[in-house]
């Protein structure tokens, strides 16, 4: 054993050499040369010379400090070398602990004794160490074994090791909240300490305390308020100012009272810090005092105008706090705060903005978002960002309350979306169609801001503004009776470079497109029927003047004109060329509010040519959505091309049955499309009833077995579509009808077999979503797909009526809500238990404490009180005697006490407070007493005048 | 409370790392990597606050401030003031300043654990116990004479090797004895380096 060791403690690398050696090392060498020492450290840790296990650990720990080298084999020897009598040693062991040491460490126990050895040590230095080693590692054993100890540590004579025992004992309360009953009566004390250190120490700690759970010290309020008038010392004077700050708002008096001496404080110091404080205490805890809260905005004033950016971001984030309830402090210092806008800080950037939009109000949204965003634009791309979501946030708060112009907010949006660094595509889609369900009369503005993005090719070049093209196409669609000119917008959608867009998206476009398209058509056939065929057909049909549709023919001409400038469609407006602008001839129309765009066979023609054309191709598309929309529409295509067609040149016999079948279908399709959609609440789905009979928590552990079986078949009947949809493409015009129902039939089949065979994981036929075996034509499945559309349609409105009727009664453009389930769910934050336990103790020790003992345990009251004198003049070897008794006994006594009282709580918490309300009324009595010297008059007056809380100010 | 102090360079590679909560390693290396993320990004003359939501949950701030080649990060939460903050982080510069006169990165380097022991008299558990650079300095000048020169540690081993560690207990030698009890003295704490010195080469001479 000796001989390995002697060499390595000989030639043992001390920490330094092992620093340069890692100084020294090849980039990339590194991680080889500290597993090469920490093999080192591994045999030198185990040497019997002290001298040489604490050094190994010393570079152990400095590799795992640093280079987070795992050192939790290490635990042991830290342990073995804190026992040395070497105090440098014994620093190294506990400097690895604090280090390395996390709550699972199994060891910890070991250092119980040692750390009991070393609090009682006549080294201060060997306390102060043990203190800071016990606060980083603290457990729960740790902690219970060592309140004792503690205990006497808080009233050592040297002050340097007080002052670190109360620092400690935080996290012994953290651990073990029953030391509080122990040791609370002592830290109190220390707050009439005329050391500076230990007054600082012990409000460090009361700071601590009341930021977790306030109410259990406001018992305490006098001895806070004795330090915030006497103390000159600006540390001790932020802290109480901390505590101040949570007390104020549970007691009103108290906040009366502090005021003055606050305000004092902010007038009267030099420290930037203390005013700080002073000023934070007031926005937060005492904005009803208007003098106050002046002066404070005062010194924010003067925080803002100096040069150094700290106190100016500080100034701007206190403003902000006060800007909640005082918003004219905000406009008061409106410039300063726009001025930040343009600040070279990102923290003061961001503040101002966040207070730009504190400032806005119905009045002043317009102005404020053209300012920002002029200052978007010439933002670096982050902060641009910033911007434009703190736009988006603000205007979209609470179903857009601030909002009364929608035609200026959708153009606001759209220009948003054209800013070159925007990256909110995501918010702005949703906002563009939520408005668009939610508010009608901003839908034509919608319409015209949607087919500016939509005709820009440019735009489908940017990945980050794809979500909101696909939200102008789909607003396009959707409300497609605003559009101006149905050719043009046909022509956007399908234009070449939508190659550009994912396929979701493109999907969407080609569904729009679809709306379109039936839209287009419809009306034409509509209008056309008005004149010939006044049939049961058109009934439907929006009575439409034939004066006006002989305008359509003024109109014509310019779609016309349109559709020869197809391929640019953005230049429509200048080469029209024609002496009437597009623009007027929409005017009329859309005078004509729900006005259908009046289309020629001719122009209808080319709408449909033009879709044939572009989407041909698609029909094979390897994206399903892709494949199976454009399908539809070629579908859709086949069946009314001929209608068009033939509208002349075809027998009466014919054509009529032609025109029946065309227009039935055009207006199932329309209807299908002009069913409004509206707002879904979040909560929709849950408010769906379970079907009876069906068990959604049943194991399904087997299905894989029948999707094993199922596997091939489902393979075949999607290669069947596949090419089928090809077919369809090609041989449209043959036979559309037959075509279009055999797949589906063969799939039907296919169903059909596998219910009968797994009939337990289908639904209950009722729904008659079921199939039957005799296949329905065409035309009649398609019209029971739409029944059903219509259905869940209908369904979702009677879900939702009820709730629309009862938000509508609005001056601005109506903005449809719903009640429940769209408001933010508020989490309720419990507190944690165990500041509950520390602050129960604590309410214990300052109010219960000294009532119950004075009623009940007269005997052990007087013990406690003998020993309380005892403590105080007596030496340290005395009190280590009488003080280990008494913690035990106190707490036991204590324990059993609690939990009756626990159970008390637990039963109804007016007893409690009852109960608590008594022990109130006596400790305030005792109070009091205690502090006669230092209360002003009245005090127990105003006690006696509010019942519920004492007064416990002086 | 304070939740963590960091001493970082330039380069992001940590030279002090101190958390008052437990931090797993790996997580340790994250949030380093994080920090100096966002700090090489700021520019000279802005604030020195950095939201660290993200990183720490709500309602904690870090501070920083860039000496020399040195990145000084304060990690604290609502309890501690802001500027207080800055104060103590400039207190605690003008400790290591004094420690180690004109203090520079190659201080804090060498230096790990006498860069603790100063940290750990100005912040105990998280709360700030001294603000007073003087004291410190005190306290850590009366601490670091427990520790050996590292040229006596020296002495002391050669010393003991070459006689044999054994002999130290066996022998029996007055000299031996006399060294020892020397040696123990002033690891106890109320010897003088000198007076060990001038014991051992005393006894060398002897031997």
């Amino acid at each position: 054993m000796a001989g390995p060791s002697l060499m390595d403690s000989f030639f043992q690398r001390s920490l330094d050499d092992l620093i340069k050696g890692i100084r020294l090392c090849l980039p990339g060498g590194e991680a080889a040369f500290i597993a090469k020492s920490v093999d080192e450290i591994r045999r030198e840790i185990k040497s019997t010379d002290s001298q040489t296990k604490a050094t190994a650990l010393q570079k152990l720990t400095y590799l795992h400090s640093l280079h987070w080298v795992d050192m939790s084999w290490a635990a042991f020897p830290a342990v073995e070398l804190s026992s040395s009598s070497v105090h440098s040693h014994k620093r190294l062991a506990l400097l690895s602990a604090s280090l390395s040491f996390n709550p699972t460490t199994d060891v910890i126990l070991l250092l119980t004794h040692q750390l009991r050895k070393d609090f009682s040590s006549s080294n201060p230095h060997d306390v102060s160490l043990a203190l800071s080693t016990l606060s980083s590692i603290s457990t729960l054993d740790l902690s219970r074994d060592l309140t004792p100890e503690l205990f006497i540590l808080l009233n050592s004579s040297k002050n340097f090791v007080k002052k670190k025992a109360i620092a400690a004992i935080l996290r012994v309360f953290e651990q073990y909240p029953e030391a509080v009953r122990v040791c609370f009566k002592r830290i109190v004390e220390n707050l009439e300490s005329s050391d500076m250190g230990v007054l600082s120490a012990a409000v460090g700690l009361f700071c601590e305390l009341t930021v977790r759970e306030p109410r259990s010290y406001l018992p305490l309020a006098p001895e806070f308020y004795k330090i915030l008038l006497d103390s000159r010392n600006n540390w001790v004077l932020i802290k109480v100012l901390k505590i101040f700050a949570k007390l104020a708002p549970l007691e009103p008096r108290l906040a009366k009272r502090i005021v003055e001496p606050i305000c004092e404080h902010l007038r009267r110091t030099g420290s930037k810090s203390l005013a700080f404080e002073c000023v934070n205490t007031i926005v937060t805890s005492l904005s009803e005092h208007e003098p106050a809260v002046k002066l404070a905005i005062m010194k924010i004033q003067e925080f803002l105008l100096e040069n150094d950016p700290n106190l100016k971001y500080l100034g701007l984030q206190a403003l902000a706090v006060v800007a909640a309830k005082h918003s004219w402090a905000v406009l008061e210092n409106k410039e300063v705060v726009i001025k930040s806008l343009d600040d070279v800080d990102v923290n003061i950037k961001l503040e101002s903005l966040q207070l730009v939009m504190a400032m806005v109000s119905e009045d002043n949204l317009a102005e404020i978002c053209k300012v920002l965003i002029s200052y978007a634009l010439k933002s670096e791309p982050e902060f641009c960002n910033e911007i434009l979501g703190s736009i988006l946030s603000t205007c979209s708060r609470n179903f857009y309350e601030v909002i009364v112009d929608f035609d200026w907010y959708v153009s606001l949006l759209g220009e948003m979306s054209r800013i070159p660094h925007c990256q909110k595509g995501d918010d702005i889609e949703t906002q563009l169609i939520d408005i668009g369900m939610r508010v009608k009369d901003v839908r034509l503005e919608l319409v015209h801001v949607a087919r500016g993005l939509l005709i820009d090719p440019a735009l489908l070049g940017n990945p980050f503004i794809h979500n909101v093209l696909s939200a102008a196409a789909w607003l396009s669609g959707e409300y497609v009776e605003f559009s101006r000119n149905l050719l043009e917008l046909m022509e956007s959608l399908l234009q070449p470079r939508t190659c550009l867009l994912p396929s979701p998206i493109r999907a969407v476009y080609i569904q729009s497109a679809f709306k379109v398209l039936t839209f287009g058509v419809y009306s034409f056939l509509s209008t056309g029927d008005d004149a010939s065929y006044p049939s049961e057909l058109t009934d439907f049909v929006l009575k439409e003047d034939f004066q006006e549709s002989s305008e359509t023919v003024t109109s014509a001409p310019i779609s016309g004109a349109d559709l020869s400038n197809g391929l640019n469609p953005r230049s429509s407006h200048p080469s029209a060329g024609n002496g009437e602008d597009p623009v007027i001839a929409h005017e009329q129309t859309s005078s004509a509010s729900s006005k259908k765009q009046q289309l020629t066979q001719k122009s209808v023609m080319d709408l449909v040519n033009l879709v044939e054309v572009n989407l041909g191709p698609l029909a094979g598309s390897h994206e399903v959505e892709i494949q199976e929309r454009a399908s539809n529409i070629l579908g859709m295509i086949g069946m009314i091309k001929p209608r068009i067609h033939s509208s002349m040149d075809e027998s009466e016999g014919d054509r009529i049955k032609r025109e029946l079948r065309a227009s039935g279908m055009m207006k199932l399709m329309f209807d299908a499309f002009s069913e409004e959609l509206g707002p879904v609440s979040v909560s929709a789905q849950e408010r769906v009833p379970i079907p009876e009979g069906l068990v959604l928590k049943e194991s399904l552990s087997d299905i894989e077995a029948i999707c094993d079986h199922i596997k091939l078949p489902i393979s075949s009947s999607f290669s069947l579509v596949r090419s089928h949809s090809l077919n369809n493409a090609t041989t449209i015009h043959e036979h559309p009808s037959k075509e279009e129902y055999e797949p589906s039939s063969e799939s039907t089949s296919l169903l059909a077999e596998h219910r009968k065979r797994h009939g337990i994981y289908y639904l209950s036929s009722e729904n008659k979503v079921m199939i039957s075996d005799d296949y329905p034509p065409a035309l009649e499945l398609k019209d029971q797909a739409i029944d059903e559309a219509e259905d869940l349609v209908k369904l979702t409105k009677q879900s939702l009526d009820l709730r629309k009727k009862r938000n509508q009664a609005k001056p601005r453009p109506v903005v449809v809500k719903l009640d429940d389930g769209e408001g933010a769910h508020i989490v309720v934050k419990k507190p944690q238990l165990k500041d509950d336990l520390i602050s129960g103790a604590v309410r214990e020790v300052l109010l219960g404490n000294e009532a119950a003992s004075s009623s009940s345990n007269k005997a052990i009251k007087k013990r406690e009180k003998n020993e309380l004198n005892i403590d105080r003049p007596e030496s340290n070897i005395t009190m280590t005697s009488t003080v280990a008794s008494e913690p035990g006994n106190a707490s036991s006594r204590h324990k059993l006490r609690i939990s009756g009282k626990e159970k008390k709580r637990s039963s109804s918490g007016k007893e409690k407070k009852e109960h608590d309300h008594k022990h109130n009324q006596k400790s305030d009595r005792i109070h009091a007493k205690h502090k006669s010297r230092q209360r002003a008059d009245g005090t127990l007056n105003v006690a006696a005048q509010s019942p519920v809380i004492p007064d416990f100010l002086l | 409370m304070i939740r963590g102090v960091i001493v970082m360079n330039d380069r992001g590679k940590p030279r002090l790392v101190k958390f008052y909560e437990f931090q797993p390693a790996e997580k340790q290396q994250e949030l380093i990597r994080s920090i100096y993320r966002v700090l090489c990004s700021r520019a000279e003359n802005v604030s020195n606050f950095v939201k660290v939501d993200s990183l720490f949950g709500p309602d904690v701030r870090l501070v920083y401030k860039t000496y020399a080649t040195l990145y000084f990060v304060f990690i604290f939460d609502s309890s501690e003031n802001e500027l207080a903050m800055l104060d103590l982080m400039q207190v605690f510069v003008e400790a290591l300043d004094k420690c180690f006169s004109n203090v520079c990165e190659i201080d804090v380097v060498f230096n790990f654990n006498k860069v603790h022991t100063i940290l750990d008299e100005f912040i105990l558990g998280g709360q700030v116990l001294e603000t007073n650079s003087s004291e410190v300095v005190k306290t850590v000048e009366e601490i670091s004479k427990f520790f050996l020169p590292p040229q006596l540690c020296v002495c002391l081993i050669s010393f003991r090797y070459s006689y044999g560690y054994d002999l130290l207990f066996y022998a029996g030698s007055r000299g031996l004895q006399i060294q020892s009890w020397a040696v123990h003295q002033f690891l106890a704490g109320s010897g003088d380096s000198i007076f060990i010195a001038l014991v051992t080469s005393f006894i060398t001479i002897l031997c």
